[in-house]
């Protein structure tokens, strides 16, 4: 298991047990109020529901980790990038689980899951077919357990929305305040291409009786979860060539909605996984065209940027998957308790940070704002790490870098592009290497913990500079200096103003090398 | 007068044990199966048998 997290490697070295008494944040605690809204940016008793939300809040996500349970393997639709029958261990992506779970072995699995990993906070129904489809039995059974013996951890639940608005009062009943819908288009002429047919009230629809259906529904269910007070994301699926542009329409749609998060994900396309749309050779999107269309998307609905598409039965912090730990063999050969205690201390711990993280990075932010001109361009830096905020992970080690745009309004995360490892077994692969270089192209920089030789001349050659003297730090703060320092050289000629470079996004490794 | 389900193609999603009327459809050794004694092809019930319309497979079919 390469990619476990140790809590002393997020927290850094003694920190858990450190006393701190720092003073309450004030003003714009986000360096860009956009992406990463703090408490001051929202109604508190909206801040106390997402605060420790890896999905819902982009802070929480470098702190808390969520897990899904695969209970819900019915649908009731058919989406065009989804395949059903396909089901393999080497694919990471919404959908896809290895084991499905009853009821019963998933509060088994929640159980053993909470009392290792303390960062837990979230759980999820997420599929792989459609968490209210089939009476939404299973999910139900689920949460009506949980709520019981693991009160502490928050529930949420994923669905397309046809069968949202039977739901909500129920939804509302077991407490579940974060419910994801996936919504593609606010248009049945948009939608008749991404759905072939829906199940609905005993008949199966097909065209754009299905599409205006679904959408009716959809607004029907987001209109309602509004009115119940229960947040809402909205996840939409970027293709291009069908609804890139129309998903500006459905930001706006959404957000008059009263949807609390829109989340556009690339679309995962490829022959091999026997969708229709891979089958078909409907390409994805670049990571300059989502990032684009996030970009004009922005000032709607707000933005998630930091979702990692993944698997129905996803355990860890979002970037990780620890699932491989806990299939059923395992967890019904383990003893396991409803004790929540370390759980509450890490909390504990994450709480008493928060307010001294809003004020360091506060105090970063004002100095560039102060010294830095607004002629510079901001730029893009890669940074390699293990979680906590900081720049903790070796280059060659690194199975994603997260993607944070730094320029004179600030520093903000806005995405994460997996790699494959360079290093494995302490020999760099050439061949990882240019997928890295591939992936991280748009960037100026690349913030790590540590860095070999040759992949820095690689690096550099390239025109990304490779930055190790800021490992450990806090990655905000180190972007903000570094980007001080990048501007005085812009002034004196000796950098480009800007970067006009594109980037690849790629889906994620088979599980089969993570091993 | 009955439906089956072709065991290969089935997902074992259980969304047709959700909405057959006649709960003639059951788990048994990991595979879907329906009991034809108790199908009635949803005549007179539905448009249509709701095994096959919920299907993602397509793998209810005419027995």
């Amino acid at each position: 298991m390469g990619n476990v997290i140790k809590l002393d490697g997020i927290l850094g070295v003694g920190e858990l047990k450190a006393a701190t008494d720092a003073p309450p944040a004030s003003g714009c605690t986000s360096s860009a109020c956009g992406s990463s809204d703090g408490p001051a940016d929202m109604a508190p008793e909206v801040w106390e529901k997402v605060k420790n939300h890896p999905c819902y809040s982009e802070e929480a996500h470098h702190y808390f980790a969520r897990m899904h349970v695969a209970v819900a393997p019915a649908c009731n639709i058919q989406c065009n990038y989804c395949n059903r029958k396909y089901d393999c261990s080497n694919e990471s992506r919404p959908g896809v689980v290895s084991e499905k779970l009853t009821p019963e072995q998933a509060v088994k699995k929640v159980l053993a899951v909470a009392q290792e990993i303390p960062q837990l906070s979230v759980i999820g129904i997420a599929g792989p077919g459609d968490s209210l489809a089939a009476g939404g039995k299973n999910s139900f059974a689920t949460f009506e357990m949980l709520s019981k013996l693991a009160p502490d951890l928050k529930l949420c639940i994923s669905t397309n929305g046809l069968a949202l608005p039977d739901h909500v009062e129920r939804l509302k009943n077991y407490n579940v305040d974060h419910v994801t819908i996936t919504i593609n288009m606010v248009d049945p002429e948009v939608g008749e291409r991404i759905y072939p047919w829906i199940f609905h009230n005993h008949k199966r629809w097909t065209g754009r009786d299905a599409a205006k259906i679904l959408h009716e529904r959809q607004m029907l269910g987001l209109e309602m979860l509004t009115s119940a007070g229960i947040l809402a994301k909205i996840n939409s699926v970027m293709i291009p060539g069908i609804n890139d542009e129309h998903l500006m329409e459905v930001n706006a749609q959404v957000k008059k909605r009263g949807a609390f998060l829109h989340n556009i994900m690339p679309l995962i396309s490829d022959p091999a996984h026997g969708t229709h749309f891979g089958l078909t050779g409907q390409r994805g999107p670049t990571a300059q065209e989502l990032k684009v269309l996030q970009d004009k998307c922005e000032g709607g609905a707000k933005l998630m940027r930091h979702c990692r598409q993944c698997r129905a039965d996803a355990v860890g912090l979002l970037g990780e998957d620890r699932g491989d730990e806990f299939t059923i063999d395992r967890i019904e050969a383990m003893e396991v308790s409803t004790d929540d205690a370390v759980r509450k201390t890490y909390r504990e711990h994450v709480e008493s940070e928060r307010a001294k993280r809003a004020e360091s990075k506060e105090a970063a932010r004002a100095e560039v704002a102060e010294t830095v001109s607004a002629e510079v361009k901001p730029i893009l830096v890669a940074v390699a790490t293990k979680g906590g905020e900081r720049i903790n992970e070796h280059f060659g080690h690194a199975r994603e870098f997260q993607i944070y745009e730094v320029g004179h309004a600030g520093a903000k995360f806005v995405g994460h592009r997996r790699v494959e490892q360079y290093c494995e077994g302490g020999s760099g692969d050439d061949d990882a290497l240019s997928t890295v270089l591939a992936a991280i192209n748009d960037c100026a920089a690349v913030f790590v913990a540590k860095i070999g030789g040759c992949p820095k001349k690689t690096l550099e050659a390239a025109g990304i500079e490779p930055v190790d003297s800021y490992a450990f730090e806090y990655i905000e703060e180190s972007a903000l200096t570094y980007f001080k320092a990048y501007a005085e050289r812009v002034s004196q000629g000796l950098a480009p103003n800007g970067v006009t470079r594109d980037a690849v996004i790629r889906p994620a490794e088979p599980a089969a090398l993570r091993a | 007068m009955a439906y089956k389900i072709k065991s290969a193609e089935c997902t074992v999603c259980g969304a047709c044990e959700a909405e057959c009327p006649n709960l003639a459809i059951s788990l048994k050794k990991g595979t879907y199966i329906i009991d034809p004694a108790k199908c009635t092809e949803c005549e007179g019930q539905f448009d249509s048998p709701q095994c096959a319309a919920v299907c993602p497979a397509d793998c209810c079919v005419p027995a």
